[in-house]
């Protein structure tokens, strides 16, 4: 079905960006700026939102909309097309990527005003929702991979928005060299992809003809891999799903790859909000996820990513627990939710990742904005031990953050409880398939509780310096006032401008009921009988799901094929039954969703405890210094790196092969010129007796050959 | 006695070789140049003795040439000839080793 509407979401955006950078940036008028780089999104959302929900749209159908723009490459038997597709997960992706993106350029508007490169700031953010969204609808991995590289440039040119700050220059270089990292395992998976299945595409598109199976179906008939470690350089599926997730870890800032996310904060924060928090980092899950069909066939891929997904958010966690800059709590935050999505993954519970990418990007823009607001209304002030009592000041950023602040921490009814409960349920039940057995499930389990209750501990910490207790930033600006260069007088703290505090409502209110588009059966059934789980009936036929029990014992088995939900099969059960929710599951699922609220409250009390009357509480060093991560890494890989480049590359190499060898070519002819030029010393005379000397050479030659030819008549 | 070819080739090689020794061993470029007139006259000489031993009017065609050439070398000559005269008020080649004057 050819619909070139679709062209329309990603194409408007890009216009957008085009006007700002050669209109906008000689208008140099904010209100034409801001009006065409919201304009341009408002486009992209109007049309995601219209094609995804008309009565035969993405999410109703069961084909996806397909847009072929033009042939991009065909060489032999490799075939990747500038094309478009709306499917089911797509689509739902392409949703909350336009639409809270949209709320994050207004309030950037306002955040925005009276910054020198205004244009320049709105042209990348333009340019960065048309890479988002050629990466979410792109019919194949070639494309993917180009909206792939096209927010990791976005992602560059604006952390260093602030170019002439030499953090934000290093920040924007150190996100950028760190994902290439991760897109040298990308490529390499788009490769052995190809040579594996002989196409890249993720649908087949029948008006292109002879496709016959895609990158993805290619596997539905394929057996499970072996669960071993040997399947990893096999070639096959696990060798792939591997590749890829390394791509995956480096945008989405898992462990080991995490560490450029922190940094990124020397952006503005709008950026923070829309590329740190809520689109692109969240571009790896939605690639797993659209794998799935590769991840299946896997269980040592999926045993991998289980693992580094919980370690990544157990482990960021506890770093954010003792952070004192605003927007670092918020990324640490953000990596350790990112490892609950992979976590997730992992398990094979990929709806429950979509969802909580969904309500991840709903609260996290909300308190990433939240902290925007903050720090707009504190002229620029990050540092939370500055802050305190902000809550009479800013009323409705407090209260919008503290949404954010509910809903992160787990509190029901909020859009955080359902998806991270979710998670945790469906990583308690997980069946031994991509796990050694499902005793190992529970200990995943308990990583992720853990990380709840310190995801609680740590939010508390955050709202109550900044929100609660004394007025702090009187005394820090009466400090700072004695340094020089130090312009503003005493400010008092005041509430942001209406473009700001609107899209913080309107996210608040999206952070409080986005939760019920995906309420498991479980919670909805003690209140009516129909299954309202909105989000898995939708994205149900287009993510595969795991099979049950031991691993790769069935090479039948039909993946994807069936309508079935991965919570129906814990381990025992040989095959999955659709839509069956036994009294037990029920129970116990209510139970742990018991336990995950109680987690969730014991955090925001042990949080409250300690930091309510104490918010400058020491925290421990290791974790303020962040594990000293950067500094082993620095020890580690970038100080050998370096000194390799300069002793060995440099000093060796360049200077001693490459100069050497021009040196001494160039010095051979000078030297042979040298030697010629005893020959022209200029006498008439000398030169007379080098053309007898040659005369008679000639003539002894002849002389000495014999006149063979001549003969007298 | 009739001249034999060999008289004249010997003549000629004769010549030729103080024409040589002129030019090498002389330093006054006049005496050079009549040195290289010397040489030129001793091919012409080889020439006609070929031209007469083998009946064919080749050989003498070509002493014209030759002597056409001579004439043309010896306008240019002396013309640079003066041109370092009149600048170095010398003839002494070896003193013009240096393309400039």
């Amino acid at each position: 079905m050819e619909n070139n509407l679709l062209s329309l979401i990603i194409f408007a955006p890009l216009a957008g960006a085009a006007i700002n950078w050669f209109v906008g940036r000689r208008v140099r008028d904010e209100r034409f700026v801001g009006v065409v780089a919201c304009g341009a999104v408002a486009i992209s959302t109007l049309v995601a939102f219209y094609l995804a929900f008309k009565p035969d749209g993405a999410l109703h159908s069961e084909a996806p909309l397909l847009d072929h723009i033009w042939t991009w490459l065909q060489v032999g038997t490799f075939h990747a097309d500038f094309a478009l597709a709306m499917d089911r997960l797509s689509g739902t992706y392409a949703l909350f990527v336009t639409f809270v993106g949209l709320l994050i350029h207004v309030f950037a508007v306002g955040y925005m005003h009276g910054e020198q490169g205004f244009y320049r700031f709105f042209a990348f953010l333009n340019l960065f929702m048309f890479a988002m969204l050629t990466l979410v609808l792109a019919d194949n991995f070639v494309l993917m991979f180009v909206g792939w590289e096209g927010v990791g440039l976005c992602s560059y040119l604006l952390i260093g928005y602030y170019f002439d700050r030499k953090e934000a220059g290093d920040a924007a270089k150190k996100a950028f060299i760190t994902n290439r990292i991760g897109d040298w395992g990308f490529v390499l998976g788009i490769m052995l992809t190809f040579f594996v299945t002989g196409s890249v595409s993720f649908f087949a598109n029948p008006a292109a003809g002879e496709v016959t199976h895609t990158a993805l179906s290619f596997f539905q008939t394929r057996p499970v891999e072996p669960f071993t470690a040997g399947a990893i350089i096999a070639g096959g599926a696990t060798s792939i799903a591997v590749l890829l997730f390394i791509g995956a870890a480096g945008k989405s800032a898992q462990i080991p790859l995490y560490v450029w996310l922190p940094d990124a904060m020397a952006g503005p924060t709008p950026v923070s909000a829309l590329i740190h928090a809520a689109t692109m980092v969240t571009a790896g899950v939605y690639m797993i996820v659209r794998c799935s069909e590769i991840f299946v066939h896997a269980p040592t891929a999926m045993f991998i990513v289980a693992v580094i997904g919980a370690a990544t958010a157990l482990f960021a966690a506890t770093i954010g627990l003792a952070q004192n800059d605003i927007k670092k709590v918020l990324a640490y935050s953000t990596i350790s939710q990112l490892g609950y999505m992979f976590l997730a993954c992992g398990v094979g519970a990929f709806i429950a990742a979509i969802f909580h990418v969904i309500t991840h990007a709903f609260f996290k823009a909300l308190l990433f904005l939240g902290s925007g607001s903050v720090i707009h209304g504190m002229h620029h002030e990050q540092d939370m031990r500055r802050m305190g009592g902000l809550r009479k000041y800013m009323p409705i950023t407090f209260a919008t953050m503290a949404i954010g602040w509910l809903a992160i921490s787990g509190v029901p009814i909020f859009a955080g409880f359902f998806s991270k409960d979710e998670i945790l349920w469906r990583t308690w039940s997980a069946p031994a398939f991509g796990l050694p057995s499902t005793t190992f499930s529970k200990l995943l389990w308990a990583i992720g509780a853990i990380t709840a209750f310190l995801t609680a501990v740590y939010m508390t910490r955050m709202m109550v310096m900044t929100f609660w207790g004394q007025e702090r930033f009187r005394d820090a600006q009466a400090h700072k006032q004695q340094e020089p260069d130090e312009h503003h007088g005493p400010v008092e703290p005041h509430e942001s401008p209406w473009l700001m505090t609107v899209p913080l409502i309107v996210l608040a209110v999206l952070s409080t009921v986005g939760g019920f588009i995906g309420v498991p059966y479980a919670l909805s059934s003690a209140f009516t009988n129909r299954n309202i789980n909105v989000l898995e009936h939708t994205l149900e036929p287009v993510v595969a799901t795991v099979p049950p029990g031991i691993h790769a014992a069935e090479p039948t088995s039909l993946p994807g094929e069936g309508a079935h939900a991965p919570e129906n099969a814990p381990a025992p059960v040989p095959e999955p039954v659709a839509h069956e929710h036994s009294s037990e599951e029920v129970t116990a699922e209510r139970m742990l969703a018991g336990v995950s609220v109680l987690i969730g409250l014991l955090g925001i009390g042990v949080g409250w405890y300690l930091f309510k009357n104490r918010p400058l509480l020491q925290m421990p060093r290791l974790l303020e210094n962040k594990y000293y991560v950067d500094e082993i890494y620095d020890a580690a890989l970038i100080r050998p790196i370096e000194s390799g480049s300069r002793e060995g590359l440099w000093k060796i190499f360049d200077v001693g092969v490459i100069d050497g060898l021009l040196h001494s070519i160039g010095e051979a002819v000078t030297e042979a010129g040298r030697l010629a030029r005893y020959l022209q010393a200029g006498f008439v005379r000398g030169y007379a007796a080098i053309i007898l000397l040659g005369a008679l050479i000639l003539i002894g030659l002849f002389a000495y050959l014999g006149f063979q030819n001549i003969t007298p008549p | 006695m009739e001249p034999q070819l060999s008289w004249y080739l010997a003549l000629s090689a004769v010549l030729f070789t103080i024409g040589v020794t002129g030019v090498i061993i002389k330093r006054n470029v006049i005496a050079m140049f009549m040195c290289i007139e010397l040489m030129l006259n001793a091919v012409n000489l080889t020439f006609v003795a070929f031209a007469s031993f083998f009946q064919d009017v080749i050989g003498q065609l070509f002493v014209f040439i030759v002597m056409t050439v001579a004439a043309a070398e010896a306008a240019v000559g002396l013309g640079i000839i003066i041109a370092i005269f009149r600048n170095r008020e010398s003839l002494d080649v070896d003193e013009a080793s240096i393309l400039k004057l």
